[in-house]
């Protein structure tokens, strides 16, 4: 039998990276295929190759067995290719139905061909239990389901080979459990999918194949079933890494900060944080779990200082902030709070100044950045130069764009701008978000040598392994309430996947 | 009084048809993501490019294609900058409006020496004014009368056509699969590319579109409004139409009635030049010219709703992944 996609010897150079090298990948037909390695491995790049956003310098594609010249994403949906990207690359304020049809609308007057378009959606929907307003306009929609559309969007052109890059990155863990139910009901309908992601427990959960990628290459090739995800960890990074975060336990000692009854209201006049309190104490790691959206952006920008709190108060060193008396951001941070952000695009750098400018952002003020007059650039250069030794930012270099380094790299120098400055708390959001696997092991361990020294810490994260692993005591988070408290050793996979859903008094009760 | 409003809203009709034109014309550019600060020098150049042709050949039509290419060609530079090229689109539509006010006078001077002028134009090279049958006729019945035979026979065939543009423009934008596609390049270029479709060519498409309606405009100036091109005709009828098209909200149907509004303020302006008004006496003709950038500002200040404009607009389109 062909394989509905081969590659054979595919190579991409930018410049002087070599993004992909001689890259050989079968997929057999109606199969769920993995592709997996670290950020900047070469995935993307591949993928963009395959949907032809770039050509490749050599080597060639077989779909079906037949050799296909992919120099268009419209050639690569004619063959049958259909891409999820990352992005999603949707209209927002169009309809479901037109961000379908755009690029196959059936004749110059949309008229004749929305009818035809809006029956076979329907079709396509209960075929693949893709359910699905047509009528709605996308930025109104969940993230879920707007990369149900994205799905659709690639079917309705016909394709029979699904390429999805990186798709659990913006969903809950619940609306990612959906996702591989619809990936598994298209691969018995005959589709293949190609999954890239750098998760492995997705790898091991839902696919048939795995290949691993690593700087460029294609390092292996394994049945899913014949693998574990310690030997694809491996792969990926090209030695041992744990997984697990080793700590002992921690000493709590004083409470650093206490938060009581904090309210926060939108422009809308939508309470976002609801009556919210909570305790810091020296040498803890306090952690945040929720699905996004629940409140845990709007808590970590209440405590930082970012936006002011509507209700409630704030005991932060000696002070007390509250409505009446707030403190902004650069208060909080001369009263020695640190906060590593939970967007570093938007909050935590300026992607257009050179590192060693990023490295002080916040504190740019402080005198030892500062002459009389002039900053005092050699002492920022100097600074920058030994951080970037101790944290292990690659390439080493304080003049190159923040824009330019990849995402562990930025987060590096994030987290240690924030905790070089010997913070007593520190708030941190999302740490290893787009990171990679060796960056990971590198930011937690900072983290909980932090904690070590008598820090708190508070930590949001989406990612439930990143919580489990690191926190301490684990608070959950729910339509902007605190909904359940616990310890960290008691905490399960289960059990905070409930909370986090909010359903988990309904099903003791059940159970029970 | 009737007679006065009918007078006055006739007016409003001649001196909205460049902004309707213009402004429809920046439509179609801006929806697609392309900023026109231009559409001022493509006014301009079209209208001397009009008035040129009709003196030579003696003939409006002939005076009208001409323009129309001029402005085409100029919407092809800003494309060629900003399209092709990712140039910054302001800067593109600055230069040419620079470039277009010293031409246009240099080469009248050159061509017909008239002190940046083009001779006047009589008879067929002007678009002179259509009366409807039996304007005559029913003039005298009282409402109806004024209303057809003056308001709205005794037109050029451009103002008509401007206003049939409307909902011309309306059916290509939101019905035709055009439309769709460059609705969809102004709102997010990628998701367009990633469907298999030509950013830059729905974009060049909609730049020559822009370049048609701003041809009209410039025409309609110099070859049915007045009979000659002046200097500096265009007189910022492309900055008021850019903010017709912000009141708007870069919709047809509201650009229109932002049109209109602005028109009739011209023709109160117009109207209103030395007249007294009890207790405030003199009112400047500037003070009500200057009304419709107030509005403008005043919506985007965002006391007026809210203005929001295509999401895409003024970034050039770079193929590389986000």
């Amino acid at each position: 039998m062909p394989y509905a996609i081969e590659l054979r010897d595919i190579s991409k150079r930018f410049g002087a990276v070599q993004a992909n090298k001689d890259i050989c990948l079968q997929v057999p037909a109606g199969t769920i295929h993995g592709i997996i390695g670290e950020n900047g491995a070469g995935k993307s790049t591949l993928m963009s190759i395959i949907y032809g956003f770039y050509e490749a310098d050599t080597g060639h594609i077989e779909v079906d067995g037949k050799r296909v010249d992919i120099r268009s994403s419209q050639d690569a949906i004619n063959a049958g290719i259909g891409m999820v990207h990352q992005h999603f690359m949707l209209v927002e304020n169009f309809s479901v139905l037109e961000n379908v049809i755009l690029g196959a609308e059936g004749g110059a007057v949309l008229k004749n061909g929305i009818g035809a378009a809006r029956l076979e959606l329907q079709r396509l929907a209960h075929e693949y239990s893709l359910d699905i307003d047509v009528d709605a306009i996308v930025e109104e929609l969940p993230v879920g389901l707007q990369q149900r559309v994205e799905i659709l969007k690639a079917l309705y052109r016909g394709a029979r080979i699904l390429i999805l890059d990186e798709p659990t990155g913006v969903l809950t863990p619940q609306e990612a459990d959906h996702l591989f139910r619809i990936l598994k009901a298209l691969k018995e309908q005959g589709v293949t999918v190609l999954l890239i992601t750098h998760k492995l427990r997705e790898i091991m959960a839902s696919t048939d194949n795995v290949s691993v990628m690593r700087q460029g290459e294609m390092v292996a090739h394994r049945e899913t079933v014949n693998t574990s995800t310690e030997d694809l960890a491996e792969l990926m990074v090209g030695k041992k890494v744990r997984l697990t975060v080793h700590k002992d336990d921690a000493q709590p000692s004083d409470v650093l900060l206490s938060a009581k009854n904090l309210s926060q209201f939108d422009s809308q006049g939508v309470k976002r944080l609801k009556n919210v309190s909570l305790e810091l104490r020296a040498g803890e790691i306090l952690g945040i779990a929720g699905v996004s959206g629940n409140g845990q952006s709007e808590l970590l920008n209440v405590l930082s200082g970012i936006t002011p709190m509507d209700e409630g108060e704030i005991h932060f060193a000696g002070q007390v902030i509250n409505a009446k008396a707030p403190k902004n951001a650069a208060q909080m941070r001369d009263l020695k709070m640190a906060h590593v952000p939970e967007d570093r695009h938007k909050m935590g750098l300026v992607t257009g100044f050179e590192a060693y400018e990023a490295a002080v952002l916040g504190y740019h003020n402080s005198p030892v950045y500062n002459g009389k007059i002039l900053m005092n650039r050699k002492a920022m250069l100097d600074e920058c130069n030994e951080r970037m030794a101790a944290w292990d930012v690659r390439p080493p270099n304080p003049h190159l764009k923040t824009a330019n380094f990849s995402g562990g790299n930025q987060q590096k120098i994030v987290i240690a701008r924030e905790v070089e400055q010997n913070p007593e708390v520190l708030l941190i959001g999302q740490p290893t978000r787009g990171v990679d696997i060796g960056a990971i092991e590198n930011i937690h361990e900072q983290i909980v040598k932090l904690r070590d020294s008598g820090k708190a810490i508070l930590l949001v994260s989406v990612e439930l392994d990143e919580i489990m692993a690191l926190s301490d005591r684990i608070i959950v988070m729910f339509d902007g309430a605190v909904v359940g408290e616990l310890d960290a050793k008691d905490a399960d996979e289960r059990t905070l996947g409930l909370m986090m859903a909010n359903a988990f008094n309904e099903e003791e009760g059940v159970s029970a | 009084m009737f007679e006065t409003l009918i007078l006055m809203l006739d007016a409003t009709m001649r001196v909205s048809t460049p902004l309707i034109f213009a402004a429809l014309a920046g439509l179609f550019s801006e929806r697609a993501g392309i900023v026109d600060i231009g559409l001022e020098g493509k006014i301009l150049g079209s209208a001397f490019a009009a008035a040129a042709a009709a003196s030579v050949f003696g003939s409006a039509w002939i005076g009208l294609c001409f323009g129309i290419v001029a402005s085409i060609c100029l919407a092809m530079i800003h494309g060629f900058a900003c399209i092709t090229h990712r140039g910054d689109h302001i800067v593109s539509g600055v230069a040419i409006n620079t470039i277009v006010a010293g031409l246009t006078v240099t080469l009248s001077m050159y061509w017909f020496g008239m002190g940046g002028q083009t001779p006047a134009l009589v008879g067929d090279a002007r678009f002179l004014d259509i009366t409807f049958p039996f304007a005559d006729a029913i003039a005298s019945v009282p409402v109806i009368g004024p209303i057809y035979s003056n308001l709205l026979s005794g037109h050029n065939i451009l103002v008509y056509l401007a206003f049939a543009m409307v909902p011309v423009t309306y059916w290509v934008i939101y019905k035709t699969r055009f439309g769709l596609r460059l609705r969809a390049v102004g709102e997010n270029p990628h998701a367009v590319d990633t469907a298999g479709i030509s950013v830059a060519f729905i974009r060049y498409r909609a730049l020559i579109i822009c370049g048609i309606l701003c041809g009209l405009a410039g025409a309609y100036l110099s070859t049915a409004h007045n009979a000659g091109f002046l200097k500096d005709m265009s007189a910022g009828k492309g900055y008021m139409a850019l903010a017709a098209l912000i009141f708007g909200k870069w919709r047809p149907v509201p650009v229109l009635l932002a049109c209109l509004l602005f028109g009739f303020l011209d023709a109160v302006a117009v109207r209103m030049q030395g007249v007294e008004i009890p207790g405030i006496g003199q009112v400047p003709v500037q003070a009500i010219e200057v009304l419709p950038y107030v509005l403008t500002v005043l919506l985007l200040a965002g006391f007026i709703g809210k203005a929001i404009g295509p999401k895409a607009i003024g970034r050039p389109y770079v193929k590389e992944r986000a």
